[in-house]
């Protein structure tokens, strides 16, 4: 399936700086349309009928979280945008907000007049400290337009935690709290930021919605698959000649990102979601990327035949490692002992009851972890133990191979 | 007042990490003091202040250099070469990661993804982004921090 631009298709076409360059994109049509034309529950309606899914990994129905709220009692709701892209091998978000900031306020706009919220904010990670004059200079203009009447923006800054793009941590942190994950239910939409009413939607949800409104959700819901409507916005890295951000159709071949897009040579394997992603070895390159087989926020990592993969998930754990919040133990624990077993088995000193301990150790995680950080962080190692077995097996001490090959 | 400058139109415990994120640009990292005023001044204990000053990579509660060197060490940064980076800048600056220069010039640490893979290996001094990183690249760059 072709590109196509829907996310990115003000990307360097746009001047970030100068909302009248925006503006003769249909810059802010499509906020007048639904505050004009449309009561909040008909932008709902729309939202769902177009069949929008989060993009920033976990795939819930944005018209569900959005009626949610709109429903909730209480008059003070929130739209918060999570900037926090934090993934690793994830910078789509950071391509988006560098280019067009415009259409992320605008969409928060719509969010706000379609959940009854006053307020937003967007939670901008610390690494992109460089973008925040440019989202309040955005924020200033498009004030200062007049389209920001009913509706203020504030960016929060996170302070360096990967735990933070979670949303019920981000709403911690913007508490001025650590960025904890918090027990569910109750869920946002209900009690979310204070308790209150919100939506949390990734950067890259939030800029399909004000076309969703100008061209209609039977526009939108035609592209993509049956489950998953609408492009997804690629970063790919590693083993590649052309790195970088992609615009697909939902349900497009990996094939053709990694290698005919970004001129991928020599695979062996493709980690897609990041650190708590799948593991694709070469011979299912041929998989779609949708919400009915892998996607995750988009993170695409290309390894080639060279790559040890027990090298890779010990990269992948030690990243989990430093970034669980430490709530909850089995993600505390478990993905330190995780760490612990893949080093050894890196250095050629795996034991025999090492794989079943590993295999043990990824059920109770999944199952009993509090958000999905501690859920998805066994993935790399229940994948390569399922696609890469012998390269365990060739490490237990005493074995032929017992070194790193 | 013990904050030490530290603007004070926030009131709410949800400014706290906005204030620690003040004095972590006005001191170079967050002074014991400063953690005993804003328990003081937002009614919040002491140790709940300091937990959240020591939860977050970007606040540090020890004194740091005047440019911070965050070098990217996962997996995508990794592929391409890290290690070489790593010990680059450790070589021109004489430090370990997590130490700092005796002359209070640089500080040395290791980070997760920073979001730059494309540009891997990439780095951060301070707030700026340097990507495709060599190690003849290095030492030309941290000459330009004073």
């Amino acid at each position: 399936m072709p590109q196509k631009r829907v996310v990115l298709r003000n990307c360097g076409v746009i001047d970030p700086r100068r909302i009248a360059s925006y503006l003769d994109r249909d810059g802010f049509k499509a906020l007048a349309k639904a505050q004009r034309e449309m009561t909040p529950e008909e932008v709902v309606g729309e939202i769902k009928a177009s069949g929008l899914r989060g993009r920033g990994g976990a795939g819930f129905p944005c018209g569900l979280k959005w009626d949610g709220a709109r429903k909730a009692a209480g008059n003070e709701k929130y739209v918060i945008c999570n900037a926090d892209e934090g993934e690793v091998g994830t910078f789509k978000d950071r391509y988006i907000l560098e280019r067009d900031p415009f259409s992320l306020v605008e969409a928060m706009a719509i969010a706000g007049y379609a959940i009854g919220a006053k307020t937003g904010y967007i939670y901008l990670r610390a690494e992109y400290h460089r973008f925040l004059d440019l989202l309040k200079e955005t924020i200033n203009q498009v004030n200062q337009s007049g389209f920001l009447d009913d509706f203020d923006i504030e960016v929060r800054e996170g302070a360096g935690a990967y735990i933070c793009g979670e949303e019920s941590a981000l709403m911690d942190s913007i508490e001025g709290k650590r960025g904890e994950s918090r027990y569910r239910p109750p869920f946002p939409t209900t009690a979310g930021l204070w308790q209150r009413p919100t939506i949390i939607n990734n950067v890259e949800t939030l800029m399909n919605i004000p076309q969703i409104i100008l061209k209609g959700a039977s526009w939108f819901n035609q592209i993509g698959t049956e489950e998953s409507k609408g492009t997804k916005v690629f970063s790919v890295s590693g083993d590649v000649q052309k790195p970088g951000v992609y615009e697909l159709v939902m349900g497009s071949h990996l094939r053709e990102l990694v290698e005919e897009l970004a001129l991928a040579e020599d695979i062996k394997l493709i980690q897609v979601g990041g650190a708590t992603g799948r593991i694709v070895p070469y011979e299912m390159i041929d998989t779609p990327l949708d919400f009915e087989s892998i996607l995750g926020a988009g993170a695409v990592m290309v390894c080639d035949k060279s790559r040890d993969v027990i090298d890779i998930v010990c990269r992948t754990m030690e990243f989990l490692t430093e970034e669980s919040c430490g709530k909850c133990t089995p993600c505390r624990q478990g993905t330190e002992v995780m760490l612990e077993i893949l080093e050894r088995f890196y250095r050629g000193e795996g034991l025999e009851k090492d794989i079943r301990d590993l295999e043990d150790l990824s059920r109770v995680m999944m199952l009993s972890s509090l958000c999905g950080l501690g859920q998805a962080a066994p993935n790399a190692v229940t994948d390569s133990l399922q696609y890469f077995r012998d390269a365990y097996e060739s490490r237990i001490a005493g074995n032929e191979g017992g070194v790193k090959v | 007042m013990s904050q030490q400058g530290i603007s004070t139109r926030h009131q709410g415990r949800e400014d706290l990490v906005v204030l620690l994120k003040e004095a972590q640009s006005k001191f170079g990292y967050i002074p014991e003091e400063v953690i005993a005023g804003l328990a003081e001044t937002l009614h919040i204990p002491v140790n709940d202040v300091y937990g959240v000053a020591s939860f977050y990579s970007f606040l540090d509660t020890k004194p740091l250099g005047r440019n911070v060197i965050r070098v990217c060490k996962s997996l995508p940064c990794y592929l391409k070469h890290s290690q070489l980076i790593i010990e680059s800048v450790a070589r021109e600056i004489g430090i370990k990661p997590g130490e700092t220069t005796a002359d209070g010039r640089f500080s040395f640490q290791l980070t997760n993804c920073i979001g730059a893979c494309d540009g891997a290996p990439a780095m951060m001094i301070n707030d700026e982004v340097h990507v495709d990183l060599t190690p003849e690249k290095i030492a030309r760059l941290l000459k330009s921090y004073k």
